[in-house]
């Protein structure tokens, strides 16, 4: 068997970028993908945010299946019966900016895949890798049932449920408290009923963030994303608050296409997709080891998501994690060298990048973000605030601080807000 | 919408061999049963006390592996080119 300069395990975003960075380099790069064909095992809410993708892919706006170009941002605290929402939309185009964009896995993911495979890398989809080929402790290889791919360097990128990365010694099992569960329907509606609804045109594309009522005030969110012709519509949960709970993520997604806000927005749409997906979300404090030798491992696999209730952000980070990857390979092929210290490189990347910059900047966030209140209380107090503002009962009106206070009455303390004010300060 | 509607729309391709093996034994001493509610295909369901499982409609997600206290759930991926195969994703 011929041996590769690297061999990538999983042809999501982190090992698309991964395999393209190196091929195009020259070197002999084969890409194992045990789902049926690239994709068919991807999921995710929708978005895709930041300029990675330009800078790899230049011409992917042209060519790549994009949904749509996100110019509306949606948040909202629920209750069961109230919404209040921020709506901001922006018509900037600024020179140089980079909008974030909707895309369906199962679709782009094939896409990359053609590109890496343009660039030279062999692309085998089908074959779901079972162990490592180990010289000493160095990873030399994989192994796909009895079949040996011997490699100068395993790049590990087969998502969040990773056994390899466990096997090859990198982390533990992650825990259910650092993982949250997506569920999501995909809706299919005509274009122009989208366009209605949502208020956008052309390429233009929404996204919205429900807190509250919709994950039953357990730490999570409700999410619809606006595709051509058909809608994401779901709910992510911490998925130890479920187990904790006695909740299903398959009752609340009905739920919450019940609500009264979201049920207008998908009325008549028809559900051709069901699909469902962990993510990890404590950020560095969950991270693996993230090289050893003949080794790297990148995404979900090594943890690389950003949540931070308002930013949500992960395969820009794997396709980032991914190129630096690349690189590191790149470099130590022309050294000949790929024992751990040589693979190091690929930290020290990550630390110069965004990827590791930002996950320090926001590394109180997953914590921050398992308050109960900001599930319970506040969406339940600010409703209640509106309500109390708008509600005209024919009784003499109080002013709106008279108001405010009336509403925050057995739901939140005033120190408890401050406090929780100035932890948000720190950890968003 | 009910569980089984959704999961008909999704495309499988079915392995005879299965990939996620409850310990019966196991499972028999768990009260709590998490499993239950770990599942976002509610492949995991009690009758009569029991957990029955079926591996047809698994999404993958891995969530089952993480809820068993009991260490009853052996999960791998299904073989290669096999089980759920999105066509959005």
């Amino acid at each position: 068997m011929e041996k590769f300069d690297a061999i990538v395990v999983g042809a999501g975003p982190a090992g698309c970028a991964a395999a393209y960075t190196m091929a195009k380099a020259g070197l002999t790069v084969l890409v194992l993908e045990r789902g049926k064909y690239t994709g068919a095992k991807n999921m995710w809410g929708g978005a895709f945010f930041g300029p990675v993708m330009g800078e790899i892919f230049p011409e992917f706006r042209k060519e790549a299946p994009v949904e749509r170009f996100i110019n509306r941002h949606i948040i909202s605290f629920m209750t069961k019966e109230d919404c209040l929402s921020i709506d901001f939309k922006s018509y900037h185009g600024d020179e140089g900016s980079s909008p974030g964009f909707i895309m369906l896995r199962a679709k782009f993911d094939r896409w990359m895949s053609t590109k890496v495979e343009q660039a030279g890398a062999i692309l085998a989809t089908g074959l779901e890798v079972t162990d490592f080929i180990f010289d000493g402790s160095r990873v030399a290889g994989v192994k796909v049932g009895t079949e040996e791919f011997p490699g100068n360097v395993v790049i590990l990128t087969d998502g969040a449920n990773s056994l390899l990365a466990k096997k090859a010694g990198l982390r533990d099992d992650y825990k259910a408290p650092d993982l949250k569960q997506g569920v999501k329907e995909i809706i299919k509606l005509p274009r122009e009923v989208i366009e209605d609804r949502f208020g956008v045109s052309g390429s233009e594309g929404v996204v919205m963030e429900f807190v509250g009522a919709c994950t039953k005030g357990l730490p999570g969110g409700g999410f619809i994303y606006t595709n051509q012709e058909s809608l994401s519509v779901g709910v992510v949960v911490q998925l130890s608050a479920l187990l904790e709970n006695n909740v299903k993520a398959s009752d609340l997604i009905e739920d919450f296409k019940e609500h009264p806000s979201v049920r207008p927005l998908i009325r008549n749409g028809e559900t051709v997709e069901y699909s469902a997906h962990l993510i990890p979300v404590s950020g560095v404090a969950m991270m693996p080891r993230l090289y050893s030798g003949g080794i790297l491992v990148a995404g979900d696999a090594a943890a690389m998501v950003l949540g931070t209730g308002l930013i949500l952000e992960g395969a820009n980070l794997a396709m980032a994690a991914g190129i630096a990857a690349g690189n590191t390979v790149i470099g130590a092929k022309a050294l000949n060298d790929f024992s751990a210290l040589a693979l190091s490189q690929y930290e020290s990347l990550l630390k110069e990048s965004f990827v590791m910059k930002d996950l320090q900047t926001f590394r109180r966030a997953p914590h921050f973000l398992e308050n109960p209140r900001i599930y319970n209380d506040y969406p339940e107090w600010t409703c209640a605030m509106m309500r109390g503002i708008f509600n005209s009962t024919g009784k003499a009106r109080r002013n709106i601080l008279e108001v405010v206070k009336e509403s925050m009455k057995g739901k939140i303390g005033l120190m408890q807000l401050v406090g929780d004010t100035l932890k948000a300060r720190k950890a968003i | 919408m009910k569980i089984e509607d959704k999961l008909s729309l999704n495309k499988f391709d079915i392995d005879r061999e299965v990939h996620i093996r409850v310990d019966e034994e196991k499972c028999k001493e768990c009260r709590l049963k998490p499993c239950l509610y770990a599942c976002p295909a509610e492949c995991y369901v009690e009758r009569g006390g029991r957990v029955v499982f079926s591996y047809e409609g698994c999404l993958e997600c891995g969530s089952c592996r993480f809820s068993c206290k009991k260490g009853a759930i052996d999960w791998v991926n299904p073989r290669g080119g096999f089980g759920i195969s999105y066509q959005f994703g």
